[in-house]
């Protein structure tokens, strides 16, 4: 046993890189999908709208920790080669990332009243440039609050990566406090550290909601 | 691929299954009580007292469930309160649910406008008598998807459990594995029992929605 | 004694004087139409009359009883006073039936077995009898605003206010809630209320009321305050509502 030293401390904040690290991959792979969910949602063809509101259904009705293990434990099975843990880990946190954004940015679209559509067919834009110009600034504004309270949760979800092995903030968390015997420090710290990463974005959130229903 | 092995720890999944559904109503219904008295506590008048409830909102919505759940069950012990593992995920996720239900609450409340409050005194209604008839159902309504959705995002993440070895569902899947060594299989079987269980929840949520609040929408 | 005596009413929101000192009889059975611009003061005394708001200084007595926010029997008071909103406010998740019999069944003044034939009743004399069993979102504005008015009347009240009740209103659906209000003030009922029908205000008040900057400006029966208005202030009133 030793005592709480910089070197756990200077550990701790090491380990934000990985939380770092899986926010980015996840956002970076599921935004575009949660785009292409999105659309989906709102297509002509109820077959595509079908299948992607199955998707979204699926991966949003399964524990995040059930999602991990899945495809820690299943891409070498469906691809017949060992894969690095951090590309399971990647899918996994890309498809969480994609359902629930692609379920937020639906309701953006949807929130964007018809008529604008038709304004724009009128105008003689295409339907591409309807959406580009017309109707996803709109759509963009009303779901900002509700994206970047994802993003909390996002943050708050890449913990669990600490299961299986990563060496992010909870994972060295518990490294440190098994080394040290001094569970009430390491975790206040490490509960502190999410919450000055997650606070400023709820705070953030929240004043974009008023906003919104200020102009409302 | 091979699930055979699986068949004979159907009991273990089904009691896994059922230590789940305890621990995701138990810390439901514990979070309710806590959202209701929070939303009121943040309508009152004590300041101090919304300031604690403030306080307890950013601080369980802002960090990660699992880290609460380590808090509850390995720091704790420290000031002489020792939880097994069941209750110590059962307070961790009760605080934490709580903190959602607080806003979501309190979101309903405030979504009934004033005028119907006066509307109600008008015709010579008590302040229960409004709040019972004239508030309550239509706040219900509007705060019932919030609920229920949240309701299901706690089913799921009573799964953090398994990390302090409750023997929830999430739990068994480990001794499953360990017993079995089919790992994906094991997962693969388990994410479509919470699969199961979060539909199920979902279609029952929009039943009952469907009886419960019969009126039309405003249009 | 006056049903409605009002003497010297001040009324102050944060720094804005919107009450200056207002004093107003109604005796029993009169109808009083109160005009004036927005933002005068009429909404704001109609609701001291009912206790909404309590007044700053001066006096409000409805059948002799000092109307205050925290008057004893302000539940009992409140019952023997309706009044009607610009915005209907019916109760959304109660159909129309309910929305009549909630207040009478709650404050006990009729029991069950009889809640019903209240509700046919009242009903019936705002004409909408069929529409017993439909919920308030289902009817058009009109019929919303004339529930309303079925509502107050099932507390039997002594005294109606209403405050621009058809304001709100498509202009076809105006009609049929100022006929219904008619037919009340023909029955006998004390009513004040705010309109901008100054058609309404001139065939059926006793009198008509112009408030102007928190103040009772000038006041007197219809025929004669619309002639020969006393005030520059009335006159380009009366001549901007034409
Ligand atoms: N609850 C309130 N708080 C602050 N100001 C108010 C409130 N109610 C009314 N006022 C102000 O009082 C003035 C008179 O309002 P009101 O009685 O509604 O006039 P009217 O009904 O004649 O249009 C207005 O300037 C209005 O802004
Ligand atoms: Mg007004």
């Amino acid at each position: 046993m030793r005592s709480f030293s910089l070197i756990d401390f200077v550990s701790l904040f090491a380990a934000l890189r990985w939380t770092v690290a899986l926010v980015v991959l996840a956002l970076a792979f599921g935004a575009p999908l949660a785009l292409g969910l999105a659309l989906g949602r709102i297509s002509r063809f109820a077959g595509l709208r079908w299948a992607m509101a199955a998707c979204i259904q699926v991966i949003q009705s399964v524990p995040l920790l059930g999602l991990l293990f899945f495809f820690y434990f299943g891409m070498p099975v469906f691809l017949g080669i060992q894969v690095p843990a951090l590309i399971a880990v990647t899918v996994a946190y890309t498809l969480y990332t994609a359902a629930f954004l692609g379920e937020i940015w639906r309701g953006g679209l949807e929130a964007v009243k018809q008529a604008q559509w038709e304004a724009g067919a009128c105008l003689g834009l295409s339907a591409w440039q309807q959406f580009r110009h017309i109707i996803a600034p709109q759509a963009l504004r009303m779901s900002l609050p509700p994206t970047v309270g994802f993003l909390v949760q996002l943050i708050k979800g890449t913990s669990l990566a600490s299961i299986l092995g990563f060496v992010e903030l909870a994972r060295a968390g518990q490294v440190v406090s098994a080394a040290t015997f001094q569970p009430l420090l390491t975790y206040a710290l490490v509960a502190a550290i999410y919450f000055a990463l997650c606070l400023p974005l709820t705070l953030w959130s929240r004043s974009l909601e008023a906003r919104l229903d200020g102009s409302r | 691929m091979n699930f055979l092995p699986l068949w004979r720890y159907q009991n273990q999944l089904i009691d896994g299954a059922i230590v789940t559904l305890e621990l995701t109503v138990i810390s439901a219904l514990a979070g309710l009580l806590i959202g209701i008295a929070g939303a009121v506590a943040l309508k009152g008048r004590i300041t101090p007292l919304r300031w604690l409830v403030r306080g307890y909102i950013e601080l369980f919505r802002n960090t990660p469930s699992l880290i609460q759940i380590f808090i509850v069950f390995f720091v704790l012990p420290n000031f002489g309160l020792k939880l097994p593992a069941f209750e110590a995920a059962a307070v961790a996720l009760s605080l934490y649910f709580g903190a959602y239900s607080v806003e979501i609450i309190r979101a309903g409340l405030d979504s009934i406008p004033r005028s119907q409050v006066e509307a109600g005194q008008c015709l010579g209604l008590s302040g229960w008598q409004v709040f019972r008839h004239i508030i309550l159902p239509p706040a219900l309504r509007n705060a019932y998807p919030a609920v229920t959705s949240q309701f299901v995002l706690l089913l799921l993440g009573t799964s953090l459990a398994s990390q302090v070895a409750a023997d929830e569902l999430f739990h068994v899947a480990g001794f499953i594995e360990s017993r079995t060594y089919r790992s994906f299989e094991v997962y693969a079987v388990i994410c479509a029992v919470y699969f199961a269980m979060a539909m199920s929840f979902k279609a029952l949520f929009a039943i009952v929605g469907l009886a419960a609040f019969r009126w039309p929408r405003r249009r | 004694m006056a049903l409605v005596e009002i003497r010297d009413v001040h009324k102050t929101f944060g720094k804005v004087e919107v009450l200056k000192g207002v004093s107003l009889d109604v005796e029993e059975g009169e109808i009083v139409t109160i005009i004036g611009r927005s933002g005068s003061g009429k909404s704001t005394l109609l609701r001291c009359i009912n206790a909404l708001e309590s007044v700053d200084s001066g006096e409000i007595r409805v059948e002799g009883q000092t109307v205050h926010a925290r008057m004893p029997d302000l539940k009992k008071f409140r019952q023997r006073v309706g009044i009607v909103f610009q915005a209907f406010n019916l109760f959304p998740h109660l159909k129309v039936e309910r929305n009549i019999t909630l207040a009478p069944l709650l404050t006990g003044r009729i029991d069950k077995a009889k809640a019903r034939a209240l509700a046919a009743d009242v009903l019936t004399r705002v004409g909408l009898a069929d529409k017993i069993d439909a919920w308030p979102e289902q009817l058009s504005g009109g019929q919303q605003q004339r529930v309303a008015i079925a509502r107050c009347l099932a507390m039997a009240p002594h005294l109606m206010l209403f405050d621009e009740v058809t304001s709100a209103l498509d202009p076809e659906l105006v009609g049929e809630v100022l006929k219904v209000m008619e037919a009340m003030a023909k029955q006998g009922m004390t009513m004040i209320l705010v309109t901008h029908e100054m058609g309404f205000a001139r065939n059926v008040a006793n009198r008509i009321v112009f408030m102007h900057q928190g103040r009772v400006w000038e006041q007197g029966p219809p025929a004669k305050l619309f002639a020969n208005p006393e005030t520059p202030e009335l006159a380009s009133f009366i001549a901007s509502a034409k």
